[in-house]
């Protein structure tokens, strides 16, 4: 009646709880840890999923501590909202599944379970209301810390050869991608709308979702982790652009080599010529380079955008050089070309025909180009969950919406996303940004029409909360539910706080009442 | 019985027990001592189930068609009068509706010591018995997918709907399926019956002969599985929108046709994305029964 399952990821070997008797028939193991005796092929557990024959030998797998983590991370309690007025269902499938019901999750292969959540209502002088909103409107801003070149700037981004968003400007040291919203969601074909609501979903979640970019980069993007673009992990995020990182370095380099290039897909710098270079002293190599002069040792346009050298698309730094100006370089001149990230480097000396000839980089300036790469911040992919909550979502929260928005403004209220800092966006609605990584796990879900579901808290004092139109019928306080299951009694209310693992670096948003929270 | 796990979650309201394959989730509400006696109630009862059913395994894994004795425990016969009537939809054994059984077993349990319980629900791995006292109710969420958990709607069972069994199956599952269904969620008036019913409906969910399907023989994955050589599927392409348009048809009709016969009361068929529902075949944005739509918006 099982599916077997192999997933090392879910199913902890515990040593110390193995090997009940076991009859063998051919490579099957027959267990005896329960009255089933299931024959078990080996990598395969039996009907329990508990216990595995692993290279012939019955071995438990412990779904209790699988059961223990997931209720320990996922938190206890989540409230489930209806009323009247609000169908305000606590949209949470994967903590409703750890948390009300555990049954599915004591399974590492476990059943699309439905599952049954009991209200939980809290409210004492501080009211937290929770709902989770359904947002047609919303989408991510991704910021990978790349110089590499993804893609043009408006050029399409795809899933799945599926079009869920665009590559938007570009920030120091950062490619942005702006992903999803309402056309890609509900606009285009059905296909275009599941995809990327399965790509926003993902993100949101923490999970890795391939890209590519029309006429660009494929690029592996997961919230909190390096970018992985045209299967290359991006370790570091260039030190500043070229022109910067002579201005850092000209003093350690000065008198060590003769010239300095930083190639930079954005500024290309050169020692001799930049204003850093000129004020040390340094002298004319006679060096030229190829692209467009900006200002002294300031080139733009050296290559085209790439995956090569610092956001370039060269592999040999020499190609963006045209030959030295015979008039004043000289035979024996020394030469570090250097990328950004200092990942990339190489030292050349003028020979007699005034070309540049690769040698070994003297140690003194190996010091240097490891400085580079000690400067360069790691990679990262951040994503921020935008949405506007200005609808009919407020009506949740009160009779009077637009008074909700105004409490918002006025910072009487706060919001939070599964207890992470939103960033409210001035002007009119709720429109916030959160910090995806601050969210608990798998805090956000979806609905098919294609929809982001992510959590959603306004906190407010009581008196502002009745200020506003709050519907103080449904607000409780934290006692009538402690260790009780008789204040349930078929009655969903939608004044409630969730109870889930705080995120560390996150601010308890709702004051001393905090300390209540049921867990 | 040492064997059989039994403790509070951390939450103090839910009990959860565990012996062999058997995972249950247990919650009452009404007075205080009802719901004591209910938790007792429902170990008591538990703890001996498992015994009970492998005392006759081999008769429950055999088909319900080929006539023979019908079983001699309590549990057996829930799940041999549950898949009974679908004998004639091809092969089905009892185990079909083992889970649902066993929660509905373990419910009746509760009842007998707590007749005054407000509500209570078993719920065995998604396969969910429920009590409702006059005038009560549950809320349902309803997920499509294990490995990409998400709502799809809710579905508010109250005590007059004659409705006290939830239950789910696909391939995706623990249990093996015939079909392709990500999920079909039945609403039936007992667990076992919406157990068998969920199976046998997931099972039709199907594109048989299509290339991209792999399936394997069960008896391949699990030596003593009681649906022997046959093939159960392991792993579902991308569908195009006919394909799948095909497949949920085909539920879909035996659905319709279990509901007719009075066997359920309402189904749910989740395949790649898509849902179809008895009471919106049409139009899987919206399910009246399962209203997930009751919710407002935020926008459009």
């Amino acid at each position: 009646m099982s599916a077997p399952h192999t997933n090392s990821d879910t199913a902890s070997v515990t040593e110390g709880n193995a090997a009940p008797e076991a009859a063998k028939l051919g490579d099957k193991i027959r267990c005896d840890a329960c009255p089933v005796m299931c024959y078990v092929k080996p990598g395969m557990t039996g009907a329990c999923d508990r216990y595995a024959n692993i290279d012939g030998r019955i071995v438990r797998t412990d779904p209790h501590l699988l059961l223990d983590r997931t209720l320990t991370t996922g938190g206890a309690v989540v409230p489930f909202g209806n009323s009247a007025a609000w169908d305000g269902t606590l949209i949470d499938p994967e903590r409703h599944f750890v948390t009300a019901i555990g049954a599915g999750t004591t399974y590492p292969d476990y059943k699309p379970a439905p599952f049954i959540v009991s209200a939980k209502i809290d409210g004492t002088d501080m009211v937290t209301v929770v709902t989770e909103g359904i947002f047609s409107y919303c989408g991510v801003k991704v910021k990978i810390d790349t110089d590499r070149h993804l893609g043009h700037e408006s050029s399409a981004v795809r899933a799945a050869g599926e079009a869920v968003g665009h590559v938007t400007t570009g920030e120091y040291g950062s490619q942005m991608l702006s992903l999803g919203g309402v056309h890609h969601l509900t606009g285009g074909s059905k296909k275009e709308g599941r995809v990327t609501c399965e790509t926003l979903l993902d993100l949101c979640n923490g999970k890795p979702v391939e890209l590519s970019v029309d006429d660009g980069a494929r690029v592996i993007v997961q919230a909190g982790g390096p970018p992985i673009v045209n299967g290359a992990a991006e370790e570091r995020m260039r030190v500043g652009c070229g022109s910067a990182t002579i201005g850092m370095f000209a003093k350690q380099w000065f008198g060590k080599v003769d010239e300095v290039v930083v190639v930079d897909d954005h500024i290309t710098g050169v020692l001799s010529e930049h204003q850093a270079g000129r004020y040390l002293g340094a002298k004319d190599s006679g060096i030229r380079l190829k692209g467009r002069r900006s200002t002294p040792g300031r080139y733009f346009q050296v290559a085209q955008p790439g995956t090569g050298w610092g956001g370039t698309d060269i592999t040999d730094p020499l190609t963006i050089l045209e030959p030295f100006d015979p008039k004043r370089a000289r035979p024996g001149l020394t030469m570090l070309m250097v990328s950004t990230t200092g990942e990339q480097f190489g030292f050349y000396r003028l020979d007699d025909m005034l070309r540049p000839v690769e040698e070994e980089l003297p140690d003194d300036l190996r010091v240097s180009v490891e400085r580079i790469r000690e400067n360069c911040e790691p990679a990262l992919c951040t994503v921020l969950f935008m949405g506007g909550a200005g609808g009919s979502l407020r009506a949740g929260v009160t009779d009077n919406p637009v008074r909700l928005t105004r409490s918002v403004g006025d910072a009487l209220t706060r919001v939070t996303c599964g207890g992470a800092p939103a960033y409210i966006w001035p002007g009119g609605g709720i429109t916030l940004m959160v910090d995806v990584t601050r969210v608990p796990d798998n805090g956000f879900g979806y609905v098919p029409t294609p929809a982001l579901v992510a959590p959603i808290e306004f906190t407010m004092r009581l008196e502002d909360y009745a200020a506003l139109g709050g519907h103080l019928d449904w607000v409780r306080p934290l006692e009538s539910l402690a260790g009780s299951s008789e204040s349930g009694g078929g009655e969903i209310v939608m004044a409630g706080r969730r109870a889930v693992a705080p995120h560390d670096d996150n601010p308890w948003p709702a004051g001393p009442a905090a300390s209540g929270s049921v867990r | 019985m040492s064997r059989a796990q039994i403790r509070m979650l951390p939450d103090g309201c839910r009990l959860h027990l565990q012996d062999g394959p058997i995972d249950l989730i247990v919650e009452a509400f009404g007075a205080r001592d009802d719901i004591r006696r209910a938790r007792d109630a429902a170990t008591a009862r538990f703890v001996t189930i498992l015994d009970e059913l492998c005392a006759e395994l081999p008769l429950l894994r055999a088909s319900v068609g080929r006539g023979g004795y019908p079983p001699a425990g309590i549990v057996a016969g829930r799940m041999h009068d549950a898949v009974a009537p679908f004998a004639c939809y091809g092969f089905v054994t009892p185990m079909a509706a083992v889970a649902g059984a066993v929660a509905e077993e373990t419910l009746a349990g509760m009842r007998r010591a707590a007749p005054e319980l407000e509500r209570a629900y078993v719920n065995n791995g998604g396969d969910i018995a429920l009590h409702l006292a006059p005038a009560t109710s549950f809320s349902i969420a309803l997920i499509d997918r294990p490995d990409r958990p998400s709502l799809f709607g809710t579905a508010r069972i109250d005590a007059d709907e004659p409705i006290r069994g939830v239950a789910t199956s696909g391939w995706r599952g623990r249990s093996f399926s015939f079909g392709i269904a990500d999920a079909v969620t039945v609403l039936a008036a007992s667990a076992a019956q919406a157990d068998a019913a969920a199976t046998i409906i997931a099972n039709a969910v199907d594109l048989p002969g299509h290339p991209g399907i792999a399936r394997a023989p069960a008896c391949d994955l699990q030596p003593d599985s009681d649906l022997g050589s046959r093939l159960v599927t392991r792993a579902v392409p991308p569908l195009t929108d006919g394909e799948i348009d095909r497949a949920l048809s085909a539920g879909l009709a035996c659905a319709r046709d279990l509901r007719d016969r009075g066997l359920i009361e309402e189904a749910a068929l989740h395949l790649q994305g898509e849902t179809r529902s008895l009471a919106s075949p049409d139009a899987p944005a919206s399910l009246p029964a399962f209203t997930p739509d009751r919710r407002e918006f935020v926008h459009g």
